[in-house]
């Protein structure tokens, strides 16, 4: 009984996180003399008040899904990725240039191809900086911090030479942007709303990104390598191998997060010069997400629309109430570090256990118990 | 126009933006690699510079003060350290996790004052090149080195007087002990947590000026995420240097040369796409770390939390 309301409280502790984050942004309003009252009613309103603001908040969560799904692999293989805006990009380009490219295949399959594109874009964006840790020790926080650099002077050069609008190519504006894809290439909508089919694909891959991490040698691998690296190679897991996996794949679904932005948002690819022009910071808030759902795939997922609905009431809540959106972007920062702070309840509380229970070990929460599967090679 | 590139006022006008661009890396480095040779690696730099330079700007624009603007912006950066040595000292919480959140911080933060406080494109008048007696006369050497704003004097004072405190001072010993070996410090009596929080507010303040050489002394002016991920580059430089002050130097500079460079290029339209210039400076970062870092070996309790036996 007492176990399982410890579980209870972990288990409700990024809520208690999120509500302290909001009152403290309470605060912050109310030094700005703003009711933090009619400022949060709008948000919420403006999230989820019609059929249409829970469209949009799902729209905004997709990619948060597809990137916090990937952050979830890579940080229980003890990766910092923090490269998803770049990854994003640099998926959206190779997918956006085949699309642009083969006009005349049937609309499922370049939607199948896309994707795909998606996906090797985002694991070469990823796979770089794997493989620099692995065999150059570098350290991957500062190489994913490059690319991102790196990726949004590609797309910048990209969209203002080889791949603008021809139209634009042709008038004044310059307006840096590709054509818009052919309508059989778009991501089925929802119809009457933006919601498009990649939601779906999300979920579904957030359910098998779980399989993998627990349920595969590939995801067990990777979990024992963030867990301890030498008991790791003394148990005769190559340890830069799954190292590089852990970025690669972190990579790929950012870079399938960026393919569906434009088969399934935008149709085209458009810059302001700026990595958040394209990626709404969908990159970082990804990492808040699947902080947020305690690194677990299955737990991203109502996380990931929880963001989604923060990014989408904040926009009305600018509107309406004159509050910078900017605030949602402080709040989330927030709720990082008060997700992460509220960490040490967790370990005091194990610890309590242990040393009431010290032969019986303690139960595992949050998480089904590793099972390490025949030991097969793969 | 290749040739031009080469002609000495060019060449001139390189190395001294070069040193100028410097400033802030500075700053930012050498606070964060406090930071990290006592064992905190701070990832939220980017956004205690984004508050620095918008507190600077701020209260420089209001009181027509700008050391007032600076003070201001190494209050904010002090309190930003301040929380990020609470949350990773006492609550024990992921460094680089905590960083990111006070980065998302800082960035909406300073949007969100900006805002709500200033609202349009406002400029201040920066602080003054100030040409040093005699030696601003010196012909080339005067016009690279010498003829400076305050900050940028101040940013590379920093480097030998870091290096002092690092290796000349018991302070720098404890800072060095509690990096390496937490525990046989805290054995000889050093306190690891009080040592952090001195490292970790150090750094935030020092983050805050940096933020401050950009909208006071560089720029003059205030823009949502105007640091564009140079609070992350500075971060990089600790490694790349590192983790020692003239390697950090070294970094900072190599960075801004070329990044003063690719500014020149766009300037005299040599056909080089200008994407290609501005990338430059990161491709060549990755390049230098592929080749030096595996051989310099990092504090050895970087990022690791430590807890008291019993």
């Amino acid at each position: 009984m007492k176990a399982r309301l410890n579980s209870i409280f972990e288990a409700l502790l990024p809520v208690f996180a999120t509500v302290a984050a909001l009152l403290v942004g309470g605060i912050m309003l109310l030094i700005l003399k703003i009711n933090p009252l009619t400022a949060y009613s709008a948000l919420i309103q403006g999230a989820f008040g019609s059929w249409n603001a829970f469209a949009e908040t799902l729209v905004k969560a997709t990619p948060l899904l597809l990137v916090g799904i990937g952050i979830c692999i890579s940080y229980r293989g003890n990766v910092v990725n923090i490269g998803g805006e770049g990854q994003m990009i640099m998926g959206a380009i190779l997918s956006t240039w085949i699309a642009l490219t083969f006009t005349n295949l049937p609309g499922w399959l370049m939607i199948l191809i896309g994707m795909l594109a998606g996906v090797v874009g985002g694991s070469i964006w990823g796979g770089i900086p794997g493989l620099l840790k692995a065999y150059f020790n570098v350290n991957e926080i500062l190489s994913t911090v490059m690319m991102n650099a790196i990726a949004v002077q590609i797309m910048n050069y990209l969209l203002r030479g080889p791949m603008i609008d021809p139209v634009q190519a042709k008038a004044s504006s310059q307006i840096p942007q590709t054509a818009r894809l052919v309508e059989a290439y778009r991501l089925p909508r929802l119809a009457p709303t933006r919601l498009h089919l990649g939601l779906l694909i999300a979920i579904i891959l957030a359910v098998m990104v779980y399989i993998l991490l627990w349920r595969t040698t590939l995801g067990y691998r990777i979990r024992a390598v963030g867990q301890n690296q030498p008991a790791s190679r003394y148990g005769g897991i190559d340890v830069k191998r799954y190292i590089v996996y852990a970025l690669l794949f972190s990579g790929a679904f950012a870079g399938l997060a960026g393919a569906m932005q434009v088969f399934g948002v935008n149709y085209r690819m458009i810059t302001d010069g700026s990595a958040t022009g394209f990626t709404g910071n969908a990159g970082f808030n990804g990492i808040v997400a699947a902080l947020f759902g305690q690194l677990h795939p299955l737990l991203t997922i109502p996380a990931s629309v929880l963001f989604g609905s923060l990014l989408v009431g904040a926009n009305s809540m600018q509107r309406a109430v004159q509050v910078p959106s900017s605030l949602i972007t402080a709040l989330n920062g927030l709720v990082v570090v008060f997700v992460v702070s509220s960490e040490v309840l967790r370990k005091f509380q194990q610890r309590r256990r242990l040393t009431v229970a010290v032969d019986s070990p303690p139960p595992e929460s949050g998480q089904p118990k590793a099972i390490e599967p025949d030991g097969e090679q793969p | 126009m290749i040739r031009e590139l080469f002609s000495a006022t060019v060449i001139i006008g390189i190395i001294s933006s070069g040193i100028r661009l410097a400033t802030p890396y500075l700053y930012a480095s050498i606070g964060e690699m406090f930071g990290q040779r006592s064992g905190v690696l701070n990832l939220g730099v980017e956004g205690q510079m984004l508050l620095g330079a918008f507190m600077a700007f701020y209260v420089a624009l209001k009181t027509g003060n700008l050391w007032l603007g600076v003070l201001a912006a190494m209050g904010v950066g002090a309190l930003m350290g301040l929380a990020m040595a609470f949350v990773t000292v006492n609550l024990q919480a992921t460094q680089g996790i905590s960083g990111i959140g006070f980065y998302l911080f800082g960035l909406g933060m300073s949007n969100l004052l900006f805002q709500k406080l200033i609202g349009t494109v406002e400029t201040v008048q920066g602080f003054p090149r100030i040409s040093l007696p005699l030696l601003g006369k010196i012909p080339v050497i005067g016009d690279i080195f010498f003829n400076q704003n305050m900050l940028v004097y101040l940013a590379f004072l920093l480097v030998p007087a870091a290096w002092f405190v690092l290796h000349k001072t018991t302070l720098g010993l404890k800072i060095r002990a509690v990096g390496e070996n937490p525990e046989a410090a805290d054995s000889l009596g050093v306190s690891v947590s009080r040592v952090r929080y001195f490292t970790v507010i150090l750094g935030g303040v020092l983050s805050g000026v940096a933020g401050a050489s950009l909208s006071i002394a560089l720029l003059n002016v205030f823009q949502q995420n105007m640091t564009a991920g140079q609070g992350f580059i500075a971060v990089a430089l600790v490694y790349f240097g590192g983790w020692r002050p003239w390697g950090i130097l070294g970094g900072a500079l190599l960075f801004s040369l070329v990044n003063a460079l690719q500014l020149w290029i766009q300037v005299l339209g040599v056909p080089i796409p200008s994407e290609l210039a501005v990338m430059m400076p990161y491709v060549l970062t990755i390049l230098v770390l592929t080749v030096s870092v595996s051989k310099v070996r990092g504090p050895s309790a970087l990022t690791k939390v430590f807890e008291r036996e019993g």
